[in-house]
């Protein structure tokens, strides 16, 4: 049997054939890295070979949508770690390689084969694989002009072609449209965006926090139309417009869409692994098969947030959440087992507003608002029965510091003296 | 060329070269310094870059803005008088900085 691999394209040589192979993690990402960093901080004496499909040295990828787009930070501040620190941390770099198949065996041993036709024994299998921006599906769409931003590819390809582009439409007002969107503005380019829902960036805060940045954004010239309807892109090849159904066009030399991801669970089904809202793990970050470690956006996890209803799952689409589960399954690997650690938080910076989450908003009853208009910070705090879950803090980190320290120790911030912006949240922990 | 002295919290330092116009927590980062995190990659978000500077270092620094000022109030071992989040430090030419990363920044 030939189980010689393709030579490596980074950090440490590949293992020769016929030796034992260690951890295979597919996903060159935030978690896959994070993975491997963690395995080597515990003392993981096996081979680590980090594989993934992009041409790209392993990247940070939250920049992509900002300062990288806008030429603020260049491609070498993206890396994760030098070539040296692959080497010295005995982990082999595989590069545009794409697994299409795993062959498995009960103990969680298997061979991965690749599109190049190369095999990749392993004694334990990680899927770090992430998800797909979901396509937008209207006549035109496939027109050229027509981009999505997850990966450096697509950020290199928007760069391209934004000089010549005046009018810009992204369809979705979330996180990644409204990012993209503030980069593009600030690059001088007209931006519309389309938003099919009542309001922005519904999925990941409150009625409130969306409020606010519809109004900071219209007065900072977005063009935002709620409630809208694509019908179709228009173009001679490449895009010349965006029709929405209430019959307005809107000319675009460049639509971007940002409608969301799709976790990439087809190793996982391939592997007969549970599959539901992404590949279902458990508190150790471990697949159905007893085996199989999988990280990052693509596992549906139990809740991590202490105090969370039992049962409740999540799948949670942050570098936070990468970097933290990452952990749990490095310390599953060493068989140790150890909780999930801190509180899940995000940011978007979006123009000159720096948003920071702490916590879990979802299943909160009422909320509390502190803003101080003049230095353009906002929060809102989310109490569930009368104790904080969660804060959406806009340019207002200590409020962000203070919730998130509240909820690590299990506390709460009374939420009839919070709404005093005199008062610093950190002095209302108890 | 710039050059970064890394002394840890049981106090041993590590030495590693800088390009210039990287920060200091990019640096660390990719060098795999321990004892600075830089989570969000640098977008002033996260304050686990925290790192103390020699105080014969620290004046020569650009001074820090409020964004800055207010995250060093959330690092997980308290700011003091030379505290910094590492990555709004960016090197010149020809600096040698020394800095010491905290215990933990988590």
């Amino acid at each position: 049997m030939n189980t010689a691999t393709l030579p490596s394209t980074g950090g440490a040589p590949a293992p020769a054939a016929g030796t034992a192979t260690g951890l295979l993690i597919i996903g060159a990402s935030q978690s896959g890295v994070q993975l491997a960093i963690s395995l080597r901080a515990l003392g993981y004496t096996g081979h680590i070979t980090l594989l993934g499909d992009e041409d790209h040295r392993p990247y940070q990828r939250p920049a992509l949508s900002k300062e990288f787009l806008q030429g603020k930070v260049g491609s070498e501040s993206l890396i994760f770690r030098s070539n040296d620190y692959w080497v010295e941390h005995d982990i082999t770099l595989v590069k545009g390689e794409r697994i299409e198949d795993i062959d498995s065996n009960p103990d969680g041993s298997g061979i991965a084969t690749g599109r190049s036709g190369a095999r990749y024994p392993y004694t334990r299998l990680a899927l770090t694989v992430g998800a797909r921006p979901r396509r937008f599906e209207v006549p035109g769409s496939d027109l050229d002009g027509v981009v999505y931003l997850r990966n450096a590819d697509d950020a290199l390809k928007l760069k391209a072609i934004a000089p010549a582009a005046t009018d810009v439409v992204v369809i979705g007002g979330g996180f990644i449209g409204l990012e993209a969107a503030s980069s593009l503005q600030a690059m001088g380019k007209k931006v519309t965006v389309i938003e099919y829902g009542p309001r922005l960036v519904g999925r990941a805060v409150g009625e409130d926090t969306s409020a606010y940045f519809l109004e900071q954004h219209r007065a900072r010239g977005l063009d935002i139309h709620l409630n809208a309807r694509v019908s179709r892109i228009a173009g001679d090849g490449a895009v010349s417009s965006v029709h929405l159904e209430s019959g307005e066009i809107i000319p675009a030399q460049i639509v971007l869409v940002g409608i969301g991801v799709i976790p990439n669970t087809q190793l996982g089904e391939q592997l007969g692994l549970e599959i539901s809202n992404g590949i279902v793990v458990d508190e150790a970050a471990i697949a159905s098969d007893g085996h199989t470690l999988v990280v990052g956006d693509v596992a549906n996890m139990p809740n991590p947030v202490p105090g969370a209803p039992k049962g409740e799952r999540i799948r949670l689409e942050s570098v936070n959440n990468a970097v933290e589960h990452a952990k749990v399954a490095a310390y599953a690997l060493m068989g140790q087992r150890e909780a999930y650690a801190g509180i899940p938080w995000f940011w978007s910076n979006q123009a000159d507003m720096k948003l920071q989450i702490a916590g879990l908003s979802m299943g909160f009853d009422s909320t509390v608002t502190r803003e101080v208009p003049e230095k353009g910070k906002f929060t809102v705090l989310y109490y569930r029965a009368g104790q904080i879950i969660a804060a959406d803090c806009v340019n207002a980190p200590l409020d962000f510091m203070a919730v998130k320290s509240a909820l690590a120790a299990g506390k709460n911030i009374d939420p009839a003296a919070a709404a005093d912006t005199d008062t610093m949240l950190k002095t209302l922990i108890s | 060329m710039a050059t970064i002295n890394f002394t840890d919290f049981e106090g041993q330092t590590r030495t590693v070269d800088a390009t210039v116009g990287d920060s200091v927590m990019e640096t660390a980062v990719r060098n795999g310094v321990t004892g600075i995190v830089g989570e969000c990659g640098g977008s002033l978000s996260c304050a686990t870059c925290h790192v103390f500077v020699a105080p014969e270092d620290f004046e020569s620094l650009d001074p820090m803005g409020e964004m800055e000022d207010e995250m060093l109030y959330g690092t997980a071992v308290d700011r003091e008088e030379n505290s910094r989040l590492s990555c709004q430090i960016k090197m010149c030419e020809g600096q040698t900085l020394n800095v010491a990363t905290p215990e933990t920044q988590v």
